[in-house]
């Protein structure tokens, strides 16, 4: 079976691997020069897995906020600050 | 949205993410309605794994059927009994390792080439991230109002 079943050029990897780059946090913040592919996906990987424990984290949360806040008018000043935004 | 030369010349530093936001708020909202009127109060911890399966579901149907990964991640929430089916491994292309420790976090992950693994785990992450800032949104809105 052929790994290459379209012709994928190096410098395709390399761009999808720049986006990756100009995705994670750090690079947003200090604008890091290129790294290289494997420290890409290895921050890639840290920062998955950040963002899926944040999703937990905050999932407990809104589970305690929900016994006390109006999810209905909480639902209209969300909307309208993302209006703002 | 191209990247050549620095990523980081963007003067917006979130990348627009335009109406597909709104839409990603609209479908999350609804559905914590949702989880607050069916789950009893009596049972945070439940309410806590509906909310985020609830996240994921949003998500999912956010970025439509297109993606490889929400396809993956609306699978796995309609088939909850059949856990973490794993494919079996095909054969990693010219990356080698690397790229093994993302496939097991991006869903559907196992069965990609490498250069459809790069694009679904930014398409993913991108997601991701929305998702997170829109609940930490909300949970800071309802802290402040306290209702």
């Amino acid at each position: 079976m052929s790994s290459r079943r379209s012709r994928i050029s190096e410098e395709e990897i390399t761009e999808l691997i720049s986006k990756l780059q100009s995705l994670l946090p750090e690079t947003r913040s200090r604008g890091a020069s290129r790294a290289s592919a494997a420290k890409v996906l290895k921050e890639t990987c840290n920062y998955i897995k950040s963002l899926h424990r944040e999703v937990d984290d905050l999932s407990d949360r809104l589970s305690e906020l929900m016994a006390t806040m109006d999810v209905d008018s909480a639902q209209a000043e969300i909307v309208r600050s993302l209006f703002r935004s | 949205m191209d990247s050549k030369g620095s990523a980081c010349s963007n003067p917006n530093p979130n990348p627009t993410f335009g109406p597909s936001k709104l839409m990603l708020a609209f479908r999350f909202l609804r559905a914590l309605s949702i989880v607050h009127r069916t789950t009893p109060a009596s049972s945070p911890t439940c309410r806590g794994r509906r909310i985020e399966r609830a996240a994921y579901a949003s998500m999912a149907y956010s970025a439509g059927t297109s993606r490889a990964w929400s396809r993956a991640v609306l699978r796995r929430l309609h088939h909850r009994a059949r856990r973490r089916a794993v494919a079996p491994r095909r054969l990693s292309t010219t990356a080698g390792n690397r790229a093994e420790a993302l496939r097991r976090l991006v869903p559907g992950g196992a069965g990609m080439d490498y250069c459809t693994l790069l694009e679904e785990t930014a398409d993913y992450t991108k997601c991701l991230s929305m998702q997170v800032e829109l609940m930490q949104g909300i949970v800071d809105s309802a802290s402040s109002n306290g209702r």
